[in-house]
């Protein structure tokens, strides 16, 4: 639906609320299918200015309560929906338990970026090289939903439908997500290959999440990859691959072949399938080893 | 006291670094760029731009955007009242606004003037334009073809043969000697053909004007550009208007080279502003800048040389084909004099094509068409001495052009710095450095012309002994800093006191745009004869005063001075005390000078490059660069050591990452800086720089063009530097990722 115009002044007609509260939030939501939430805005107000949306309403939700903190539960982490990539950075704990994430999220954008872009941001734009998301994957976190029946929380692989589609209904928004506690002998890593060095999009994202036994033999491992589908994509066999190995060049190399074989890209402007594919199985290698010694690091 | 040509001397001002006089307004935000004006009743205008690379336009209907709200005047290619007789004019206007076909996507086709963006925006939203698409053409070995789609017909210049297609506009051929007598002196002949993508400038600042046009004819109009007579003289003839009647005011210019030295909203946001009766400022996207202003050629080169095993060059050939967009540009000619250039060759033939195809139309990019005729000619002697076993600096040194070589362009060369650039990169703990794994070095020489030009320049003394300089030339690379150095030198006053402006198109004659590295050159040359004009004023002035003989007062640190004792006994008068009483002995005092200024001296420079290739993601790392490059003499060095780390930097991006990428219907897929990838600062080191100085005869100082030569080499270098890295000689740019690593898989 196109934006109501001011006829001589141009301006678009649009409603701006930051509301205090979840349950405010989604009345504001319910009632207008053409409103948008806005978090750190790094992908809304752009589309805004390009002109490819016209909301007739934006949601801040900002001023939430709880929206911009990061509290510890059940041994794990709850991170509100307007918390900062900057400051998930800045969270000793959190980095300890989860380093691939943060690092996920810490490549997001410039310094500028990273004092607005949140995860919940990155994962409800729904981009398929969102580079959060397979960190988020591999971590087995969840997303807490609130919408007009009430809370619910959904793994955070079953969020992104297709390119630029959430299954969330009208009215729901994400407020916050869940980081389960890390065990002992258990780290996690994020790669990404972009062709520059920082200011790009991912052509191929990689998150991998393993625990090891005190021998440092694997026992859990968790392997999600971004931007070679029209969604994350688990990479199912991992774990079948990993587990009792001490990620040795016969289990690096069948990690690889799984890795190439599962993802399913297109060619486009920003590199071929038989790239994407190859380099697919390199990064799940070189993330799979940086999250294999971080894990072994903490072994007492 | 003529002093036309280089004399040796020793500077006080010229050869330091000072700090730049526009660098406050520039780091506060005062100073003032295209976009940065408004008029009171200012309207904003806008462009509807093909959406397809080729059609023929059946019918354009704005009767609905004319009656909207807010719009103030919508025009098309019919509301234009001339057609300009001159082919190059002409094609500009074509290529602002289409006339019976679009040539590309993002040609403009018709704009509007509205009272707000959102206003024009919905008015172009309204504008219906019937297009009937026609077969597109994109690269430039299949635009030559005789089954191509044709962009115009009839436009094939005298020499173009008749087996390739009327897209084909020029073919030039340059050279001397029998090349085939060459090749049978040589122990290795390689013979390789070599391509590069279309790449754009990638300035910062977007194309913006403000135009004024009055039913009278009267106009100003305030642009950034790189030459504000050009945007002038060239309005003027497409709107049919007495250029004096058009004011032209250059704004802050955030980056052009050569990128500006044409028109592309200006004619449009003039008639505009006639049509509406109201100022109108047009600005483009960033989209706009990439679909429709003036990136480079992209190319296909075959390049053939011989070598004996000592490393002499027996003989060269190369074809250069050059795509040049939708109109005709020079880039292959240039490519075909420029490739060889550095080299003392017995047997050279180089032949140059330009062609059209369904891209924008080509502007001028730093060195135009030089920087991959380099890659490609470079590249073969790196693999010929590569195979022979011997070191591409000393093959280089053997074969290189000196004073007295006829080049492979023609001319023969005065005093030149290609030797000290490649003994200089010789000697550099560079080249004897170590590398480490998967790592590789690549060295390759470079060649521009550069140029003078149509130049003015006035220097006021005011009454405070302060003194203000005029150049008619838009400042893209410190030539206020440069001018007023150069003007206290002369003068013998402090650097701080000269003031330099860039004037507008009334206060000074015919300027040449800021291009060809000329205005260091050109312009400082006319700063130097003005300044000497000013000080033959005040020389007369101080004799009146004394009541001598002119012919018996110098001009010595910044004063006048009787010459002898014969001369009598008076103290000296400084400028400041000259120019407080100038009201008394005449009248104030200034200089000024004139000049289509000749003796731009050529210039050639050396880089060396070390990369690291990733073997698993073909990923490419520039790990050191150094870039040797004779300046003639470095008014400031560290504009200089700017331009060549700009230079290398631009080059290194196309050598790596950037290029216009298509669609299979010829649109664009990459207008915007997210996809179209020019290098971050995290993907360089420190580009390390050496001046050399080789003075240029025809400047009073020395001085040579530096601006453009820093591009030339870095294609090539990087590109030695990763086909060694890789083991696999990389022959198609950009080495991106994919094809690095498809070029690794095949070996
Ligand atoms: C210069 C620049 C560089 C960038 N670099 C990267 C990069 O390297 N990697 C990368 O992955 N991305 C990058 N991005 C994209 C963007 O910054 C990220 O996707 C970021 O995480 C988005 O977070 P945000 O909080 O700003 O989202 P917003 O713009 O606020 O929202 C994004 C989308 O999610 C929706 N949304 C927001 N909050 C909620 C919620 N609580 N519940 C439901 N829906 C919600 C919004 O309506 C919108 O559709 C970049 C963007 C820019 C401008």
């Amino acid at each position: 639906m196109k934006a109501r115009l001011h006829p001589n002044e141009g301006v678009i007609a649009m409603q701006f609320q930051s509301p205090l509260s979840v349950e405010d939030a989604v009345a504001f939501l319910a009632d207008d299918q053409n409103a948008r939430i806005l978090s750190g805005g790094t992908d809304l107000l752009v589309r805004l200015r390009l002109g490819h949306i016209a909301p007739s309403k934006i949601v801040d939700i900002k001023k939430i309560e709880g929206m911009r903190s990061i509290t510890r539960e059940d041994g794990g982490f709850r991170i509100g929906a307007a918390v900062s990539g900057a400051e998930m950075n800045e969270n000793h704990d959190l980095y300890l338990a989860w380093p691939g994430v943060v690092e996920a999220a810490g490549l997001i954008g410039s310094t500028q970026i990273q004092g607005r872009a949140t995860i919940v941001g990155n994962l409800c734009n729904a981009g398929p090289a969102a580079d959060s998301v397979p960190a988020l994957v591999a971590a087995s976190a969840t997303a807490r939903i609130a919408g007009p029946s009430g809370v619910r929380d959904v793994l955070v692989q079953d969020i992104p439908i297709a390119p630029g589609q959430t299954s969330l209904k009208i009215g729901e928004l994400v407020t916050s997500i869940f980081l389960p506690a890390q065990p002992v002998n258990g780290s996690d890593a994020y790669l990404r290959f972009i062709p520059r060095t920082e200011m790009d999009i991912a052509v191929v994202g990689c998150g991998v999440s393993l625990k090891l036994d005190s021998a440092g033999t694997v026992v859990q491992a968790r392997v999600a990859l971004g931007a070679v589908a029209p969604t994350v994509l688990l990479v199912e066999n991992a774990a079948e691959i990993l587990i009792g190995t001490q990620l040795d060049d016969d289990a690096l190399s069948a990690l690889a072949e799984a890795s190439s074989s599962v993802a399913n890209p297109i060619d486009d402007k920003r590199g071929t399938i038989a790239f994407r594919k190859d380099v697919s199985g390199v990064l799940t290698c070189r993330a799979a080893k940086i999250a294999y010694s971080r894990a072994k690091g903490t072994v007492k | 006291m003529p002093k036309d040509e280089f004399t040796p001397r020793t500077f006080s001002v010229v050869g330091t670094r000072p700090l730049r006089p526009d660098g406050i307004d520039k780091v506060t935000g005062r100073a003032r760029y295209g976009a940065d004006i408004s008029a009171p009743g200012m309207l904003t205008g806008m462009v509807l731009r093909s959406p397809h690379a080729h059609a023929r336009i059946c019918s354009i209907d704005t009767s609905v955007a004319a009656a909207m709200p807010g719009v103030k005047a919508v025009i098309t290619r019919a509301d234009f009242p001339v057609h300009p007789e001159n082919n190059g004019t002409a094609d500009v206007l074509d290529n602002c606004m289409a006339d019976k076909k679009a040539l590309y996507d993002g040609h403009a086709v018709a704009a509007v003037a509205a009272s707000s963006r959102r206003a024009a925006l919905d008015a172009l939203a309204t504008i219906k334009v019937v297009y009937e698409v026609l077969p597109h053409v994109l690269d430039v070995d299949e635009a030559m073809k005789l089954d191509a789609p044709i962009l115009h017909k009839g436009r094939k210049q005298e020499g173009v043969p008749a087996d390739v297609s009327d897209n084909v506009l020029t073919r030039t051929e340059y050279g001397h000697g029998d090349p085939e007598i060459g090749f049978q002196m040589a122990d290795l002949v390689i013979e390789r053909q070599f391509k590069t993508a279309a790449t754009h400038q990638g300035y910062i600042e977007p194309h913006s004007c403000l135009a004024t046009l009055g039913s009278d004819g009267q106009g100003d109009l305030w642009v950034c550009t790189q030459g504000h007579y050009m945007a002038r003289n060239t309005c003027a003839e497409i709107l049919g208007l007495d250029s004096g009647c058009l004011r032209v005011t250059p704004s802050e210019i955030g980056g052009g080279f050569g990128g500006k030295t044409t028109v592309f909203l200006e004619p449009t946001a003039l008639l505009l502003s006639q049509k509406s009766g109201r100022p109108v400022k047009m600005t483009m996207t960033r989209e706009e800048v990439f679909r429709a202003s003036g990136p480079t050629a992209s190319t296909s080169i075959d390049i053939k040389i011989g070598m004996t095993k000592d490393g002499t060059i027996t003989a060269a050939k190369g074809d250069y084909r050059y795509q040049n967009g939708a109109y005709e540009a020079m880039n292959g000619t240039l490519g075909a004099m420029t490739g060889f250039a550095p080299y003392d060759l017995d047997h050279v033939n180089t032949v140059g094509w330009d062609v059209v195809t369904n891209r924008p139309k080509a502007a001028a990019y730093r060195a135009p068409g030089a920087p991959m005729a380099a890659f490609a000619v470079e590249s073969v002697i790196d693999e010929l001495a590569y195979k022979l076993g011997l070191d591409p600096i000393e093959v280089r040194l053997k074969n290189a052009a000196r004073e007295g070589t006829k080049s492979a362009y023609g001319p023969t060369y005065p005093a030149i710095g290609l030797e000290a650039t490649l003994k200089a990169a010789k000697s550099h703990p560079h080249w004897s450095a170590p590398l480490g794994e998967n790592q590789g070095r690549g060295v390759a020489c470079g060649f521009w012309f550069n140029f003078g030009g149509d130049t003015c320049v006035s220097l006021m003394v005011n009454p405070d002994g302060t003194v203000s300089l005029s150049e008619g030339n838009p400042d893209i690379g410190g030539s206020r800093a440069a001018m007023s150095m150069m003007a206290a030198e002369e003068l013998g006053i402090p650097m701080e006191r000269v003031r330099t402006i860039i004037a507008d198109t009334a206060a000074l004659g015919q300027n040449e745009v800021t291009d060809g590295s000329r205005v260091t050159f050109a312009v400082g040359l006319a700063t130097i004869k003005a300044a000497r004009h000013a000080i033959q004023i005040m020389v007369e002035r101080a004799a009146m005063t004394w009541g001598i003989d002119p012919e018996a007062v110098e001009w010595v640190d910044g004063a006048a001075q009787p010459a002898g004792p014969n001369a009598g006994k008076h103290p000296p008068m400084s400028l400041a005390e000259i120019a407080a009483i100038a009201s008394n002995t005449g009248g104030p005092i200034s200089g000024h000078f004139e000049v289509n200024a000749e003796g731009a001296g050529v210039s050639f420079g050396t880089h060396i490059a070390d990369t690291e290739v990733d073997p698993e993601t073909g990923a490419v790392k520039i790990i050191r660069y150094t870039v040797f490059q004779d300046a003639g003499k470095a008014v400031h060095p560290s504009f200089v050591e700017g331009q060549l780390q700009g230079g290398a930097v631009q080059g290194i991006g196309w050598a790596l990452n950037e290029e216009y990428i298509y669609g299979k219907d010829g649109t664009l897929q990459n207008a915007g800086f997210l996809d179209y990838r020019i290098p971050v600062a995290s993907d360089l080191p420190m580009i390390d720089t050496a001046i050399l100085e080789i003075p240029n005869p025809g400047h009073p100082y020395g001085v040579r063009g530096v601006g453009e030569t820093g591009i030339v080499p870095p294609l090539a270098a990087v590109a030695n530097s990763v086909s060694r890295a890789a083991g696999v000689r990389m022959t198609s740019l950009p080495m991106s990722p994919p094809k690095v690593l498809a070029a690794l898989k095949k070996m």
